[in-house]
């Protein structure tokens, strides 16, 4: 197997498990972690995480495929969120999308996330992110862009490619 | 002239305010904390003896304070029904899951001003004898989750959390937990299962009861952000004092967040009541009007659940009269003043506090085809009504934006959701059917007309 998690990672994450008087608890945490590490929840992730907490497989399984934010492959470097969501919505989010599409080859048509074949980019619609305010947002990896133009979204492309 | 009152937001703002310990601590930071460990036990005409923490648990239900996160609910009754004789742990958790469409004030609090929400944690774990409590935060807020962990860093190091806080023999720890991108969790039931390590399936009531039977099985306080800080303001005001801000039945401070159609989308804390939707949407020190040649066409009053209400609409609303007797009067939308009691009167409610404002230029089956995606997607699975009904609403829409409407689709869209609500385990099943049986009611000629026109279509390209 080719699987390890790093100790200095392992060790952060059986802290995690401490906060929960019933390990259980820290699934999602433990997950999010993996995640940010590997880039997705691979199947041996989710083995992993279940001997950890004393649980069986499915019990992890099932929430990788219940919560959005859980992956089962890898995304690409720049992972481009934008919010599907009304208030984005009517200021345009729906064109800036395909913008993001059109550039990078993907079909707008598609709903669900895609990744450019060099892996360099994910898009992908996501429901309401909290910042109506400054619609259209776009949440950049770990990053919330306010009203971002089509100019911007250039940019942000070119900044990718560049990676 | 209607104007913003900050209390909450009263710093986030400010040239030079940072979210950290000094700053913090620079603007009075833990003083209520300080000022409720010093309390003595009040003596009763009886004899016997109030504790400081049963009388915070009284000053802040004399305040009026009602629930930030979406149901308006007493704060001072929700935390006198937990269970405190089951001999079990209590825990609070901070609902921080900010994710109905059109909200975006729990954000300004989580990341300008951490310590403020902390702080009003503490005290609403120390008011309930709570040793243990989460912030449960969204997944989509991995900046915000960073922010609250390096505040509660700070907050040990100063021991303002751990053991024996500040020498007065009360420990507590707060711990954030992620979420991972499901709206459901915003459901304090949900919530629960979804920090347990489970699916967020909300859990039916009774006899799931998050006071009685919460986390853990164990009586649980589950608060909204906003609702949390608004104790610290109440432990420093005095109840009397805070209940003087908004108006009766309505008191306090409310962060108002408006998006859509107005030239100054932004968020707005304002007295609760003393501002009305018009001047909301119209004031220059609010939303500053409908872009230049533009006309309102409706209001979605309180995040994209409720119901939404069309310009020109009037509703009658209790008003007391110069004789001092109360009275049925007619309020139109614009006048009504943005509060729970009288939204809910205007058949609608105020939410999370979310408004989204409309104009003459949108075409209304596109913009509720839009929301009912976002029930689509967000509908737990739970409950059969709500996950196929949703997802037929949504079809329904996705196909009359798309050409291939029918005249009887308003009506379909009606029955689906009449038949969604009251048949499901949470209050998502109202989520979801509430913008649909509003929108169709309203802009019934809308609907059909879309139908009509792409039917007469049909039937001219068949020939």
């Amino acid at each position: 197997m080719n699987f390890a998690v790093p100790a200095n990672l392992e060790a952060q994450l059986d802290e995690l498990v401490t906060h929960y008087p019933q390990k259980r608890s820290a699934s999602l945490m433990l997950l999010h972690a993996l995640q940010e590490h590997f880039g997705y929840i691979s199947r041996d992730a989710v083995e992993w995480t279940a001997r950890k907490l004393g649980l069986q497989p499915i019990s992890v399984y099932e929430l990788v495929t219940f919560y959005p934010m859980f992956r089962q492959e890898p995304l690409g470097k720049t992972h481009i969120k934008v919010c599907r969501t009304l208030s984005c919505a009517l200021a345009g989010s729906g064109e800036l999308r395909t913008h993001f599409c059109q550039k990078l080859g993907l079909d707008a048509h598609k709903h669900a996330a895609q990744t450019t074949p060099d892996g360099k980019f994910t898009v992908e619609f996501v429901e309401c992110l909290a910042d109506c305010g400054n619609a259209p947002v776009v949440l950049l990896n770990e990053d919330l862009l306010p009203k971002v133009t089509p100019a911007q979204a250039d940019e942000i492309v070119a900044k990718g490619n560049s990676k | 002239m209607p104007q913003e009152h900050r209390l909450i937001l009263k710093h986030a703002d400010q040239p030079g305010y940072t979210p950290d310990m000094e700053c913090y601590l620079r603007h009075g930071g833990y003083d209520a904390l300080k000022k409720v460990l010093a309390l003595a036990p009040r003596d009763l005409p009886d004899g016997k003896k109030m504790s400081p923490q049963e009388q915070i648990r009284e000053d802040v239900k004399a305040s009026g304070l009602r629930g930030r996160g979406g149901a308006g609910f007493s704060a001072g009754i929700k935390w006198s029904l937990v269970d405190r004789k089951s001999g079990k742990p209590i825990y609070l958790i901070c609902n921080a899951d900010e994710s109905e469409p059109g909200t975006f004030k729990d954000r300004q609090i989580i990341h300008k001003d951490p310590h403020q929400l902390i702080e009003g944690m503490i005290l609403s774990c120390w008011a309930n004898d709570v040793k243990l409590a989460y912030l449960y935060i969204r997944g989509e807020m991995p900046q915000g989750a960073k922010l609250l962990n390096k505040a509660l860093d700070e907050a040990r190091a100063k021991n303002f959390l751990g053991k024996n806080i500040l020498g007065s023999g009360y420990d507590l720890e707060i711990y954030v937990h992620r979420g991972a991108g499901a709206y459901i969790c915003g459901e304090e039931t949900g919530l629960i299962e979804s920090l347990e390590g489970k699916r967020a399936y909300p859990r039916i009531k009774p006899p799931y009861f998050p006071a009685v039977l919460g986390l853990y099985m164990c009586p649980t306080i589950v608060n909204n952000v906003e609702t949390l800080c608004h104790v610290k303001h109440i432990v420093n005001m005095g109840p009397g004092e805070y209940a003087k801000l908004g108006t009766p039945n309505n008191t306090g401070t409310r962060i108002v967040s408006l998006s859509g159609d107005v030239k100054r989308p932004g968020y707005f804390e304002i007295e609760v009541g003393k501002v009305t939707l018009g001047e909301l949407i119209n004031d220059p020190a609010f939303g500053g009007g409908l872009r230049d040649g533009r006309t309102l066409k409706a209001v979605i009053p309180g995040g994209s659940s409720s119901k939404i209400l069309k310009a020109g609409e009037t509703f009658k609303l209790n008003r007391k009269g110069p004789d001092g007797q109360m009275a049925k009067v007619d309020v139109s939308l614009l006048d009504l003043p943005y509060d729970f009691d009288s939204l809910m009167a205007a058949g609608t409610m105020s939410g999370s506090g979310a408004i989204i404002v409309l104009d003459d230029t949108r075409d209304i089956v596109a913009t509720l085809a839009n929301l009912a995606e976002f029930y689509a997607h967000e509908s737990c699975g739970q409950c059969t009504p709500c996950r196929e009904g949703a997802l037929w609403m949504s079809k329904a829409l996705h196909r009359m934006t798309h050409g291939e409407g029918r005249k009887a689709d308003a009506d379909y869209l009606l029955h689906i959701a009449q038949n969604i609500q009251g048949r499901t385990i949470c209050a998502f099943g109202e989520a979801a059917a509430w913008p649909v049986l509003s929108f169709v009611k309203k802009f019934k000629e809308d609907f059909e007309a879309k139908g009509a026109a792409d039917e007469a279509k049909a039937a001219t390209t068949k020939h």
